[in-house]
């Protein structure tokens, strides 16, 4: 780095050179500034002054000022992140304590009048369970999307396909919810009728309302929703397929959906599972689609763990509540539940990274 | 799977065999009935806010008035109320995760880079771009309203956004800060520049259209969420500019509270005309975000 230690500066006349003989220069900084010297104000090096060459005096608070901003910004952002956990730690502490029923396995959730009783077994069904099954619906999908897309599609089609599925991703989440409940879900129920007629005797089938306010809709919603990200993700990995493995699957005479089997497909297998966690990890925490279109069931109403019922999901669950965050018991039950859904987003999060990494480290 | 090979000092070349050819087949047609299927949902979408609300917002009122004193009964009124909080509170947002998510990155990449503080905050950015939005509304709930004792005001929602906005802007700087190639910033330094001069200078000018995507593409983000209005501030009819009082109104939060109306009322043809004007400000911002990063001058490889 130092240029002292090329020839060229060696064979020159060291008085003339401004910054020979510092052979030090690279240890107080990793580049190669004109001035090395680390104290402000320092006087004149009596080589500069026999030389005649004047060298501006850099200062290093300007350099020391911005460091710390930005290692301030840092900073701020990782206790942003300790702040919210523990924050709503600390604040759904006394009402889970409160808590006459248990917090896990109950379904009640009376949080006003003299005693706490709230269980999150309930919203932790709801939410799963549309959350899984939008992941269900929409991965199969989003696959054959980024297929037709890379595979398929010619280069003049691929664009803008690729492009219109981005859209998608455009539309607030406040109109998919106004969409699904006016438009989607009175298509769906005959679906449901279907379903629940032939399918009944199974409990995650039996029939529920004849609202198009179910948590199947809801799956529904979500799935296109989470739908763009699972296909941008996938559509990456697939394009990244080396050239390599495709030509020697099609060289042995394997048709394109052999290639596609067995260069394309395990090849982006970790990057489509990490792409699929992190859809669910999206639809998880969904708000206001899941509160428009979900039906809240009568408070005396029993619990039914059917698709084609209503309910509510830890977010809708929150969201509807919002206005009555009056006393710090009842809110520390919402903030409660909230930090329930922050660490299922974390982990199922933290599982998709985990398995991005492994994909990257394997290829 | 075929004896074509097993000819004694003769190759023959065939067809894939029937059943293989079928699959062949068989998952083409999956493959676009996948794509059909996934356009369907973005055109219906288009088609009812289109239908529903294209007529009301070519009115010239739907931009300047708002909805003070109009009944769901009533037509007329506009969105101007509405447009003003989405715009102000996207702004407020901007205006802090901006500067922190610029200089986080620039932090990542040219003071921390390959250390372990960087593993940590970038670990921070993960965990923050996989946070609910209503998670990030009841945490600013608790610290702003239950801690300090403020009341529900706008600035709060932007503060709840700004945990939603930061990691957009932080990674899409992140990697224009990567591509900046090594060679401008060793040209600066041989010049004498200090370090700090070669970021603001010669870094980000360098990298300045792919950080722009990133903030444009955060704010289309925040002005679609809904969570953190419905916690943290009220909907009220009319205009208002101050973000600290705790009434403002917002697009989502105007489609939210105009879609129970009955089917026929004018009202509730104002909630698509809302939606569509929703839609089409974010899909303006998105393109927009498109043609900044098309005109880069840093390309990824």
């Amino acid at each position: 780095m130092s240029v002292t230690e090329t020839g060229e500066s060696e064979a020159l006349d060291p008085t003339r050179s401004p910054v020979a003989g510092h052979k030090d220069v690279s240890a107080h900084t990793p580049v190669p500034a004109v001035n090395p010297s680390p104290r402000r104000g320092a006087a004149p090096r009596a080589s500069d002054s026999r030389s005649g060459v004047k060298l501006a005096k850099i200062g290093r608070a300007g350099d020391r000022t911005f460091l710390g901003v930005s290692a301030g910004s840092g900073a701020l952002i990782v206790l942003l992140v300790v702040f919210v956990g523990v924050f709503l730690l600390v604040l759904a502490l006394p009402s889970l304590l409160d808590n006459k029923a248990n917090f896990l396995t109950s379904q009640e959730w009376k949080v006003s009048g003299s005693e706490l009783r709230f269980g999150i077994a309930g919203l932790l069904w709801t939410t799963v369970l549309s959350s899984v099954v939008a992941m269900a619906v929409a991965v199969p999908i989003a696959i054959g999307v980024a297929l037709f897309i890379t595979q398929y599609a010619p280069r003049r089609v691929a664009g803008p396909l690729a492009f219109l599925v981005d859209l998608l991703a455009a539309v607030p989440s406040v109109v998919f919810g106004l969409w699904g409940i006016a438009v989607l879900g009175p298509r769906l129920v005959p679906v449901s009728e279907w379903l629940s007629t032939h399918l009944g005797f199974i409990p995650l089938f039996a029939p529920g309302i004849r609202s198009p306010g179910t948590v199947f809709v809801v799956a529904i919603v979500l799935a296109i929703m989470i739908l763009p990200i699972v296909t941008a993700i996938s559509r990456d990995v697939f394009m990244q397929t080396p050239r390599d493995h495709m030509e020697a699957a099609l060289a042995l005479g394997a048709t394109r959906w052999e290639t596609i089997r067995t260069a394309v497909l395990p090849y982006g297998r970790s990057g489509v599972i990490s792409a699929s966690m992190l859809g669910l990890g999206r639809a998880l925490g969904e708000t206001i689609a899941v509160m428009i279109i979900l039906s809240k069931p009568a408070d005396n109403a029993g619990f039914v763990p059917s698709l084609f019922a209503g309910g509510e999901t830890f977010a809708s669950k929150i969201a509807n509540n919002a206005q009555e965050f009056d006393t710090p018991s009842k809110t520390g039950a919402y903030i409660a539940s909230g930090l329930v859904l922050f660490i299922v987003t974390f982990a199922v999060n933290a599982v998709a990274r985990v398995i991005a990494e492994r994909g990257h480290a394997k290829s | 799977m075929s004896a074509s090979i097993t000819g004694t000092d003769k190759v023959t070349l065939t067809r894939p065999s029937g059943a293989r050819t079928i699959k062949n087949s068989l998952a083409a047609v999956y493959v676009t009935l996948a794509t059909v299927l996934a356009i369907v949902p973005l055109a219906s979408i288009l088609y009812s806010v289109i239908s529903k609300g294209f007529h009301l917002i070519t009115s010239s009122s739907w931009w300047l008035q708002s909805q003070r004193g109009i009944t769901p009964r009533r037509e007329g009124g506009g969105l101007y109320h509405a447009l003003v909080g989405t715009v102000e509170i996207a702004l407020i947002c901007a205006a802090i995760a901006v500067p922190i998510g610029v200089l986080g990155a620039i932090y990542l990449i040219e003071y921390a880079r390959g250390k372990k503080v960087a593993r940590a905050v970038s670990f921070a950015v993960d965990i923050l771009s996989g946070i609910p939005s209503i998670v990030a509304a009841l945490f600013i709930y608790a610290l702003f309203i239950t801690v300090f004792g403020f009341g529900r005001s706008a600035i709060a929602v932007s503060c709840a956004l700004v945990l939603l906005m930061l990691p957009t802007v932080l990674r899409s700087t992140e990697e224009m800060l990567k591509l900046v190639p090594d060679t401008l910033r060793e040209a600066s330094y041989a010049l004498g520049v200090p370090k700090w001069k070669t970021i603001l200078k010669v870094v980000i000018p360098t990298a300045f259209s792919g950080i722009s995507t990133g903030i444009v593409l955060g704010l289309a983000r925040v002005m679609g969420e809904t969570a953190p209005l419905l916690i943290l501030v009220a909907y009220g009819q009319g205009i208002n500019f101050s973000p600290t009082s705790d009434v403002m109104a917002a697009l989502p939060t105007m489609i939210n509270s105009g879609r129970d109306q009955a089917q026929q009322m004018p009202g509730y043809e104002r909630v698509w005309g809302a939606a569509l004007t929703l839609i089409l400000i974010v899909m303006v911002l998105n393109l927009i975000a498109r043609g900044i990063a098309r005109m880069s001058k840093l390309k990824e490889k």
